[in-house]
């Protein structure tokens, strides 16, 4: 028998949870630790389960998470609601209600994601959990309900892209912008059905890791690792098992490096994601909202930086300012702190924590023609509402600055507009 | 006969089904009928059953939202031929059981409108006298397609295709 050969992140937390040595290429068929269902899936998740005569298997290990039109916008929503409900507490599964948060920020809270675990999502988004290094995909309501059955799911061991961070950000750039600018690096489909595994030392928080791993399936990616590092090692009580730490030689389809000392902050412009280019290239662009939020970018850190660019400023009148917190418990400390009230008292439009208007269906949804710049993850055709509406991505800094002048900004011209 | 539905590269699952015309907001009835509603409005009143999507590279990506394809399953589309598909709506393809075929080199061949003949199980297109050969997918995908789809096989054996 040959030795074993050195192993990504990916191949490494794969082969521990099917208990055989995997590689790219293999099938694996894993246990799974969490399988989490939000509102506008939980519907088809349980026709499915029904379908097959089976509940969950450990219903202890299944959330649903009622976020993506919270609170209900209609009576069919509201009914889907009360299904999920229901379900949960018929058949023993956790249920995370209305204003509890989004459902990526809710697992990282609940200590549900960590270090080594196998978190299916039925949102694509889920390679969140990759901050923590858990190997979080999404899968769709089949898949979903499948793995809620048998506590498995079957996975092609994905191929890995390294991607290794340098340097250091300069004052004003931001987890976004590096994220931004590795989907514009890899491309949309550059990382489709691989795994993207982050090398970042021990940069960055955990929001910002998260930031970071969620930003990885726009480039079509299984999963988004983060290397441990930081204050995953330090803060939060993670237990780190050997096998989420990649080995030293381990083969990776693409390895790229980025030198953060170089970036400057980044827009992903209209309509695919990776459209990225610097935000001094887009500034002056008339915008109509302005939106702060999302499993992206809506965590505390991130109501800070824009709370810092609108600290005494006001909301230009012919712009709208959203801002959403990722969870209640975001919102909270955001409320003890005064970032609120700050917030506030720029003109902003407080809504409940949730997803909001980011997939265009309630709480700020755009008419034709409209301009919004979001620190969410998507600006496809129509996403956020109108066809011809078109959305820009951008750090919370960046959203905050466009929100004061009410176009295409950068911090620094808020700065510049008040000393001038 | 069947014919081609031709689209581009990077047709996202907003493209296919935007968000906010979800069954559980518009109602089960109602959601097939917004299929390609922003980028191709007429789809839903003229495809007919059988019709073939031909798309470009990454194909389906975008959201995990199952009820897209289930849109295109409910207006009896027959199969998707493709540059490339994104993971995660690839994997509700061979759930929903519709044919899924990565085949960049026969896509630049077909065009919008083009009448043809398929038989997407045995990888065959045939349009007037040419015939276009598909890759066959994996071994383990075969398994599954035998039962119908993966969640048919997993009904019938309990396990999923390749688990020992
Ligand atoms: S905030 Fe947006 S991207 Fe995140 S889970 Fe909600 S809808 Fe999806």
């Amino acid at each position: 028998m040959s030795l074993p050969r050195p192993q990504t992140m990916a191949e490494k937390i794969l082969s521990a949870r099917a208990r055989e040595t995997v590689y790219a290429g293999d099938l694996a068929v894993v246990e799974v630790d969490h399988v989490m269902i939000v509102d506008s899936i939980a519907q088809s998740v349980i026709a499915v389960l029904a379908d097959l005569h089976a509940t969950p298997r450990y219903p202890e290990r299944v959330s649903f998470v009622i976020d993506h039109v919270a609170p209900a916008s209609t009576v069919s929503v509201a009914q889907a609601q009360k299904e999920a409900r229901e379900y949960a507490a018929a058949h023993g599964c956790l249920l995370f209600d209305v204003g509890r948060g989004i459902c990526h920020q809710v697992l990282m809270e609940e200590g549900i994601a960590r270090p080594g675990r196998i978190v299916l999502g039925s949102d694509s988004h889920s390679t969140t959990y990759g901050a923590v290094a858990a190997f979080g995909t999404g899968m769709g309501a089949t898949d979903i309900a499948l793995a809620a059955a048998s506590g498995r799911t079957w996975l092609k061991v994905p191929e890995s892209v390294k991607v290794t961070l340098t340097g250091d950000l300069r004052p004003g750039v931001t987890a976004k912008d590096v994220a931004l600018e590795m989907i514009r690096e890899l491309g949309a489909d550059g990382a489709t059905y691989q795994s993207v595994e982050i090398h970042a030392g021990d940069r960055f928080t955990r929001g910002e890791r998260m930031t970071l791993a969620n930003l990885c399936v726009e480039a079509g990616a299984k999963a988004g690792l983060v290397v441990p590092g930081g204050e995953i090692l330090t803060h939060y009580g993670y237990e780190i098992p050997d096998f989420v730490l990649p080995d030293e030689g381990a083969t990776y389809v693409r390895e790229l490096t980025l030198d953060l000392g170089a970036l400057a902050p980044r827009m992903s412009a209209p309509s695919e994601v990776d459209n990225v280019h610097d935000v001094a290239d887009l500034r002056g662009l008339r915008v109509d909202q302005v939106f702060i939020g999302t499993c992206t970018n809506g965590r505390l850190e991130d109501l800070h930086a824009a709370a810092d660019v609108l600290r005494g400023r006001r909301v230009a009148p012919h712009t709208r300012l959203l801002v959403i917190p990722a969870s209640s418990v975001v919102m909270e400390q955001a409320m003890a702190d005064g970032t609120l009230l700050t917030l506030l008292q720029a003109g902003a439009v407080l809504g409940t924590p949730g997803c909001g208007p980011c997939m265009g269906r309630h709480q700020g949804v755009l008419a034709p023609g409209e301009v919004c710049v979001s620190t969410s993850n998507r600006n496809f055709i129509g996403r956020m509402g109108a066809a011809d509406a078109r959305v820009y991505l951008a750090s919370p800094a960046v959203a905050a600055a466009t929100a004061v002048t009410g176009h295409i900004a950068l911090p620094e011209d808020v700065r510049q507009e008040v000393s001038a | 006969m069947p014919r081609v539905w031709k689209f581009g590269d990077s047709v996202n699952t907003d493209d296919i089904l935007p968000g906010r015309y979800a069954p559980f907001m518009v109602g089960e009835d109602a959601f097939p009928t917004y299929a390609f509603h922003l980028i191709r409005p007429e789809f839903a009143a003229q495809v007919r059953k059988g019709d073939l999507l031909v798309g470009g590279r990454n194909w389906g990506l975008g959201s995990s939202r199952e009820y897209a394809p289930m849109a295109l399953r409910r207006l009896g589309v027959g199969g998707i031929v493709a540059a490339s598909f994104a993971r995660i709506h690839y994997r509700n393809l061979l759930n929903l059981g519709i044919p899924a075929f990565e085949a960049p080199d026969v896509i630049t061949e077909l065009h919008d409108g083009d009448e043809i003949e398929f038989d997407l199980n045995a990888g065959l297109i045939t349009r007037g006298a040419h015939t276009f050969q598909l890759t066959p997918p994996p071994e383990f995908l075969r398994e599954a397609l035998k039962e119908g789809s993966i969640l048919d096989y997993y009904r019938k054996h309990q396990k999923f295709p390749g688990e020992r």
